[in-house]
């Protein structure tokens, strides 16, 4: 815009307005204009700080609360497996091991160490500090090798889980008032002995990955989620993978333009967003009231994830197909391959790791997938590591659900670490979907 | 034999017979000179001969196993003394399950009634006669198929025109998986809505204020008939989900923007795959946050400031939802904007407008209608979200717009109707199917609308 042009006098308005150059008028106006600009920028960026704050709380306080999960406390005994204590002849059975009474052994041993002690409910207090897990270790040391029957050894046993979040945590036992705990004083007392003696000590916490669900925190671990979430995922994958990929290459490479074709299209979007509750109905429904399939097993829960996760990755698959250039398949009918050869020979092998990337962003999203799994009752209360497929299961999203429905103060870091492997082996699926991507991604 | 073994067994000889089959093939080749003689290529015979071996055998197998339940169960019932009929279908059902019971464990202790023993023993024993034939049946019919067909091979039979037809007959097979599934939520959720409509009329269901699905266990119990009345679950969710996309549109829409027109190809390169973290954390996780973390901050927020609000207040489950919602927003939306040609936003530049006001001006609304298919489409998320507000919505139907308190939402009630051990039939249970039909009905409109309107706008700017 030049002075001159603006300058001219104009007709059309009418004289006795004064004369205002436009240069003016943007000048005017052009501070606050750029204000707004700076203010608009300066939203998108609150806008995008504050999700990624979300993010970053979200995991933080995910990853504060569970970190604590991964180790335990152990309290040092000093046991003495007499046989008469246990209740066990000489060369017992399994059987009458399983009997055997290790509770009065790790008490005796517990009184020996405070022998103080006398009151009934004093002494209640002290057995309480060491878990009911403590009488399997036992149990287990004496399987092992029978020959420690009748010694005195030194053992670790796992501590309560109250005694242990008081020492994880690191607090000053001299200050019992300020330690919020569902532990009462004596025990606090107690506590404070056993660490100034170095009689406890803190290490990797590895029932959580070696045990099933317990009503005791301590002793609860994820073992039997995760089989059952690998069987589970085992049978999404293997139904899930061949149907999409078939459906898929006839979809993009032989499907005719006509209304069948069309609806199987509009279907396939229509599924990808249809709540996942809706295809736990859908199981319930048809899988387990109609077929009788058993409930709660890893087969049915396989079955709902596969119908749910199909149309991600036949998405995936035809945008894998559909980048594999026309000139690949021209060459191959050139050479006189058929339809189906050119197909199975040459572009199936070319879209592969399109198609791969795609079903493993597809497998992530069912191992997260809770709630069609609740309608088809995967939400049994599993001590057992499930041993097939059509054992009574639940998968990893569904005991976090589980426990952090629990009261337990201790399940709550239980959740939060079951939640940290669960986020773990998302981020591992979706790493080896991108290095597929990154590594094999050809540009045409 | 079980029949995960015989399965095995059967693809065992199907692998043999294409072996067998390509062999001939090339044998038969040799005789009349070389490969080139022969219609197909010799691998063709061999899935040929492999396919006829192992598809009949695996179709007898799966009808087997269809219809085996059902033949068993109705000779189970020819067997029932007439006395046990006579007391009704409860008696014959609890008497079956003895009976299977009893064969299942092979456990027969004294106090065993003497017919329930013989009639488990018979059980078995039609079973194992039934694994018997449907083995030696199989397998007979597999051997044969694959010999029929390896008879057939010689230079002029169209191998690899069966094998193809075959394999393109599974190919439609599989695309039509996604009708059958869709076919099959359709047919589930109305066929137990129609019987749930028998017991509680539609009007009742759609109008009715008061939500309390507790029916009586005996009939003689007093009280607890149960009132179906949807409309506090409808706006339980509807105000959740509002909640939701207050908070994910403003925040979704402003990232999408900022991404697309302002940052540089190497910042968008980092954030936005952050941002698709968002939508990449399980449902489960967002509910123990929204339970565990935020409630209970707002809650001490909203005392601070002298107002009451409850530990499961839907403002706390809404926006846990909205958070996890941003990424779809700003995604769908990110597509749309950078859709939009760049000659509209030369001009508008070149016209003296700044960035912002083109974006303002020029951009968001031809971009609007991509927008708001995006905002639909999260907005059918956010109805059919269930665990976020599972875990940290109420149980409890208040019907109030009050973003305080507790209120429940239709996918609470589907999964706590049908969590725990009831009767199927119960109007309880059959409740679950009717608010899952309305759930699934909501969704797909929506769904339709936003893919409609999306699909319409690329059109517009190809």
């Amino acid at each position: 815009m030049t002075e001159q042009t603006t300058q001219k006098p104009q007709a059309d308005k009418p004289a006795s307005a004064p004369k205002k150059d436009t240069t003016a008028l943007v000048r005017a106006t052009l501070a606050r204009r750029y204000a707004a600009e700076k203010r608009f920028r300066i939203y998108g960026i609150v806008a995008i700080a504050a999700s990624l704050s979300f993010l970053a709380v979200l995991l933080v306080s995910i990853f504060i609360k569970g970190w604590p999960a991964f180790t335990h406390t152990f309290v040092k005994l000093n046991v003495t497996l007499d046989a008469d204590t246990l209740d066990i002849g000489p060369n017992p059975s399994s059987a009458e091991l399983r009997a055997a009474n290790f509770a009065s052994v790790i008490k005796k041993s517990m009184r020996e160490k405070f022998p103080d002690v006398k009151k009934r409910k004093e002494k209640k207090a002290l057995y309480s500090l060491i878990s009911t897990g403590g009488e399997y270790q036992l149990h287990d040391m004496i399987k092992a090798d029978p020959s420690l029957v009748g010694k005195t050894i030194d053992v670790w046993l796992p501590a309560d889980d109250e005694l242990a979040a008081v020492i994880k945590s690191g607090a000053d036992l001299s200050k019992p008032e300020n330690i919020v705990t569902r532990m009462n004083e004596q025990q606090l007392g107690f506590a404070k002995i056993l660490k100034e003696a170095g009689d406890t000590k803190t290490g990797f916490n590895k029932t959580f990955f070696t045990a099933g669900d317990s009503r005791e925190p301590e002793q609860a671990g994820i073992r039997a989620a995760l089989v059952g979430s690998a069987l589970t995922l085992l049978v999404t994958f293997l139904l899930s993978f061949p149907i999409a990929v078939a459906a898929a290459i006839y979809l993009e490479e032989f499907a005719p333009q006509n209304r069948w074709t069309d609806l199987v299209e509009v279907n396939i979007n229509n599924l990808a967003a249809v709540p996942s509750i809706v295809f736990g109905l859908l199981g319930l429904a048809v899988f387990i009231n109609y077929f009788h399939l058993p409930r709660s097993a890893p087969i049915v829960g396989g079955i709902v994830l596969s119908l749910m996760t199909l149309p991600t990755i036949i998405i995936a698959s035809r945008a894998a197909l559909k980048a594999v250039p026309p000139s690949i398949r021209e060459a191959g009918r050139g050479l006189g391959a058929s339809d189906q050869q050119v197909v199975w020979h040459h572009v199936l092998p070319l879209a592969m790791p399109g198609i791969l990337t795609g079903t493993i962003i597809g497998l992530a999203q069912a191992l997260g997938e809770t709630a069609p799994l609740l309608m088809i009752g995967m939400v049994a209360f599993i001590v057992d590591i499930p041993g097939g497929f059509t054992d009574a299961a639940t998968v990893l999203p569904v005991q976090v659900f589980l426990w952090a429905d629990s009261p337990e103060r201790g399940f709550v870091e239980k959740t939060s670490a079951a939640i940290m492997v669960l986020l773990a082996f998302l981020i591992l699926m979706n790493a080896v979907a991108v290095l597929l991507r990154k590594k094999f991604e050809r540009r045409w | 034999m079980s029949t995960t073994s015989l399965l095995l067994l059967a693809l065992c000889l199907a692998f043999v017979s294409f072996i067998f089959g390509r062999q001939k093939a090339y044998a038969v080749a040799r005789a009349h000179g070389g490969t080139r003689a022969l219609h197909s290529l010799p691998g063709h015979y061999g899935l040929m001969v492999g396919l006829w071996c192992a598809l009949p055998a695996l179709a007898i197998i799966i009808g087997w196993k269809i219809f085996e339940g059902p033949i068993v169960s109705s000779l189970l019932d020819s067997s029932i003394p007439q006395a046990i009929h006579d007391k009704g279908d409860k008696a014959v059902e609890l008497y079956k399950n003895e009976i299977n019971n009893l064969a299942a464990s092979g456990k027969i202790s004294e106090e065993s009634d003497a017919a329930k023993v013989g009639a488990a023993n018979r059980l078995n024993s039609v079973r194992s006669y039934s694994a018997i034939a449907l083995m030696i049946f199989s397998l007979a019919v597999a051997v044969i198929g694959a010999a029929l067909a390896y008879r057939k091979i010689k230079t002029d039979t169209q191998a690899r025109p069966i094998v193809e037809g075959i394999v393109r007959f599974f190919l439609v097979a599989s695309a039509s998986i996604a009708i059958l599934t869709t076919v099959g939520i359709l047919f589930s959720v109305l066929f137990e809505s129609a019987r749930f409509f028998q017991q509680v009329s539609i009007v009742e269901f759609v109008t009715g204020t008061k939500w309390s699905p507790q029916t009586a266990i005996r009939a003689d119990q007093a009280g607890s008939s149960g009132s179906f009345g949807a409309i506090p679950l409808f706006l339980g969710t509807l105000l959740i989900s509002l909640i939701a996309m207050l908070v994910a549109v403003p925040f979704g829409l402003m990232s999408a923007i900022y991404l697309a027109e302002y940052a540089s190809p190497r910042t968008r390169a980092i954030v936005k795959p952050l941002l698709e973290i968002l939508a990449g954390i399980p449902t489960v996780v967002y509910g123990f946050f929204a339970a565990l973390t935020v409630a209970p901050l707002i809650r001490k927020l909203g005392e601070s400031i002298g107002l009451s609000v409850s530990s499961e207040s839907a403002l706390a489950a809404g926006m846990v939802m909205g958070i996890m919602i941003i990424p779809f927003v700003s995604s769908l939306s990110d597509d749309v904007i950078t859709a939009v040609p760049q000659a509209m936003r030369d001009g508008s530049s070149g016209l003296g407008a700044t960035k912002s006001e083109t974006v303002r001006k020029v951009v968001f609304p031809a971009a609007l209608p991509g927008i708001v298919g995006g905002v639909l489409l999260a907005a059918s998320r956010a109805i059919g979200e269930t665990m976020i507000v599972v875990m940290a919505a109420g149980l409890a139907a208040n019907l109030t717009i009050n973003p305080l308190e507790a209120v429940t939402t239709v996918t609470v009630q589907i999964v706590t109707l049908l969590t725990g051990d009831q009767e199927f039939d119960s109007a309880k249970t059959l409740a679950a199917f009717a608010l899952g039909l309305m759930l699934f009905i909501t969704t797909l409109i929506l769904n339709v609308i936003a893919l409609h309107v999306v699909r319409k706008y690329r059109e517009q700017y190809d």
